[in-house]
């Protein structure tokens, strides 16, 4: 279980901040999380939740001169907050790799699949043409390209969408990265490729060992592939734990929309899916207490208060129901359907 | 690839044909005038006339007369200046011909490159004094006209400042052929060189920053990033390799246009025998024949430079190869 396994990341008290013209915009609110190595923690959300602009911090990515990043991002014991653009360069694709949405803008449009597959190799080996050509190419036949020698020289136009992912894979993974970074892979693809792309993603990280941090809106996919899952509101953490604790025994109340909105396979089907009242806080203006209290129908005084993550054997919440008030709350809410 | 080398070539063809055919239209038969008269130039004796009639088959049907222009043209290059007395139309243009090539291809060469830098270090800069200070250096030069710029140039080069240590290798105005003495065909063309870039380097810099600063934005920038490349790779290497299509666009038109006369401002200042002083000349003269001819000869460079612009995209651009 992930419990023996070595620490590899440990986010603590990261904000991401943006000054904008309507004020500061906290993309990241003080979110803390650890990752051990080879395990797959999925980030679940809605959008503008601030999953992308945390995982792009932790590439040292947030290159916006508007932007402020601060808490501490510990990789290997190396903390990267505030860490040389130089010693972060030289970590970037070879420690830590990152995969993007859509694969149809994610690979530059003038160059073959092989060349961008060998830059990325020589960027951070000193290898020959040749040598990094060779790797490519049982690279892409690795993520099961088929005709990988044919593939090589063809340009990313040339390509289906689930190709070019899987050319993006395994260009992210050529420096086999002890963390990866998966920006939603699978949104952009047709529903028959996706489940090709996540057995591919899943059969890699397998095979070279890399920690992988999947960012994903799709519950279906957590449920797949993640060991453990972060649960993200208006930038911060509102629940975390075990794939299964949080499928089985969800605590927060957002988590219960988030789970209610999917339609279930077995049983009676419900009249309508829960969808959660009220839309998601400008991040301008976060409330003081509860982000999700505005929105929540089980509030009541206490979450004027900011929650903090708490809970037993690494599942936690940021929520103050206990576990009487959740086993009263949560039913109400799904029959409520449409919130308070 | 071939095949798109094939088929521009073809359609390159076509497109002369047609301006051919429509530049002939436009001499030769014009409702309600006479060709003969214009072709003569102004107070012509009757004979001349005569003569001009018989010349370009002007008794005989439209095709036949446009066939014989062309055969005077591209075969037999023996059109002939009634204005100035005989003179053989295409051997004049034959001889400005390499004029008007250094002239431009060397200006081409010092504004690619010049905005080349200006471009790439003001979007890699953009923001800063020195991307505020390049934009209004270029914008400067794309507000100062040839002529007064050249003038400016010649007024110090070859009077005021003739003398001083900075240009009294400059020679006389004029033009020196390549094969007469390279260093002397180098020497009299390096301030109209210059002239002429200054212009060209403001507006190309420009738009190159704006087609680079518009690359940066793309997804696979943020791709390359991820892999762990260098700012000046990701730039170079990702950014500006894309950018490179609006401004070879760019050139293209801007290249053919120049060399087919465009270059005339610099020319008549520089006193420099190029196609464009033919036109300027034959213009006041009236000259039909030779403005007929450089027309012609104008047109079928720009569409050719189009052409190449075309296949230098199949080659910048991996999408258009198969298209």
């Amino acid at each position: 279980m992930p419990e023996s396994r070595e620490l590899l990341l440990s986010v603590r008290e990261l904000s991401v901040s943006f000054r904008t013209r309507s004020g500061i915009v906290h993309a990241v609110d003080r979110l803390s999380f650890d990752l051990r190595q080879g395990e797959v923690l999925g980030v679940v959300g809605e959008s503008g939740s601030g999953k992308s602009v945390s995982m792009l911090a932790v590439m040292g990515l947030v290159t916006d001169p508007n932007a402020i990043v601060q808490g501490s991002i510990v990789f290997r014991g190396q903390e990267l907050v505030g860490t040389a653009e130089k010693r972060m360069r030289a970590m970037r694709g070879r420690d830590i790799a990152m995969i993007f949405q859509d694969p149809m803008t994610a690979l530059t449009p003038v160059y073959t699949v092989g060349w961008q597959i060998v830059e990325q190799i020589q960027a951070h080996q000193p290898l020959s043409k040749k040598a990094a050509r060779l790797q490519a190419r049982e690279l892409l036949g690795a993520v099961g390209m088929p005709n990988p020698d044919a593939q090589l020289d063809r340009f990313p136009h040339q390509l289906s969408g689930g190709m070019r992912q899987r050319a993006v894979i395994a260009m992210a993974l050529a420096c086999r990265p002890a963390l990866l970074i998966a920006d939603e892979p699978t949104t952009a693809l047709d529903v028959t490729v996706q489940a090709q792309i996540l057995e591919v993603l899943d059969h890699m990280r397998k095979t070279i060992g890399s920690a992988v941090i999947l960012i994903t809106h799709d519950m279906g996919v957590v449920a797949e592939l993640a060991d453990r899952v972060m649960v993200m509101y208006a930038g911060r953490a509102a629940e975390t734990g075990t794939a299964s604790d949080l499928f089985n025994d969800p605590w927060h109340p957002y988590t219960w929309g988030l789970l209610g909105s999917i339609p279930p396979l077995s049983g009676p089907k419900p009249r309508r899916l829960l969808s959660i009242a009220g839309a998601p806080p400008s991040l301008v203006h976060l409330p003081d207490g509860c982000a999700f209290a505005p929105r929540c129908p089980s509030r009541f005084e206490l979450c004027s208060k900011r929650p903090a993550l708490s809970g037993v054997l690494e599942h936690d919440a940021a929520c103050f129901l206990d576990e009487d008030a959740r086993v009263l709350a949560r039913p109400a809410m799904a029959t409520d359907g449409a919130g308070p | 690839m071939m095949l798109l080398l094939l088929r521009r070539l073809g359609q390159m063809l076509f497109v002369m044909f047609g301006i051919s055919v429509l530049a002939f239209a436009i001499f030769f038969a014009t409702p309600g005038s006479d060709p003969s008269a214009r072709i003569a130039g102004r107070n012509a004796a009757p004979e001349t006339l005569i003569q001009v009639r018989h010349d370009f088959g002007l008794d005989r049907p439209l095709p036949v007369q446009y066939v014989l222009l062309m055969k005077r043209l591209f075969v037999t290059g023996d059109l002939t200046s009634f204005v100035n007395r005989g003179q053989k139309v295409v051997p004049e243009i034959i001889a400005a011909t390499p004029v008007t090539l250094s002239l431009v291809l060397g200006a081409a060469l010092l504004w690619i490159v010049a905005a080349g830098v200006i471009g790439t270090l003001a979007a890699a800069t953009r923001g800063s004094w020195l991307d505020r200070g390049l934009m209004i250096a270029g914008l400067i030069g794309v507000s100062m006209p040839v002529y007064w710029l050249g003038s400016v140039l010649n007024l110090f080069a070859q009077s005021r400042m003739h003398d001083s240590l900075l240009f009294s290798w400059v020679p006389p105005l004029g033009y020196i052929p390549l094969s007469e003495d390279p260093f002397g065909w180098f020497k009299t063309l390096v301030i109209p060189w210059f002239t002429l870039a200054v212009l060209y380097a403001g507006l190309y810099g420009r738009i190159l920053r704006g087609a680079l600063i518009e690359s940066l934005q793309e997804d696979y920038i943020r791709t390359a990033r991820a892999k762990g490349l260098s700012e000046s790779r990701i730039l170079l290497r990702h950014a500006l390799r894309c950018s490179l299509i609006s401004v070879v666009t760019l050139f293209g038109l801007d290249f053919g246009a120049l060399v087919g006369g465009g270059a005339l401002l610099a020319e008549v200042v520089f006193a420099l025998p190029g196609i464009g002083k033919l036109t300027f000349d034959a213009l006041q003269t009236l000259d039909l024949p030779v403005i007929m001819a450089t027309v012609i000869y104008a047109s079928f460079f720009i569409v050719a430079s189009n052409a190449v612009v075309d296949i230098a995209y199949g080659f910048i651009e991996p999408r258009m190869r198969d298209a």
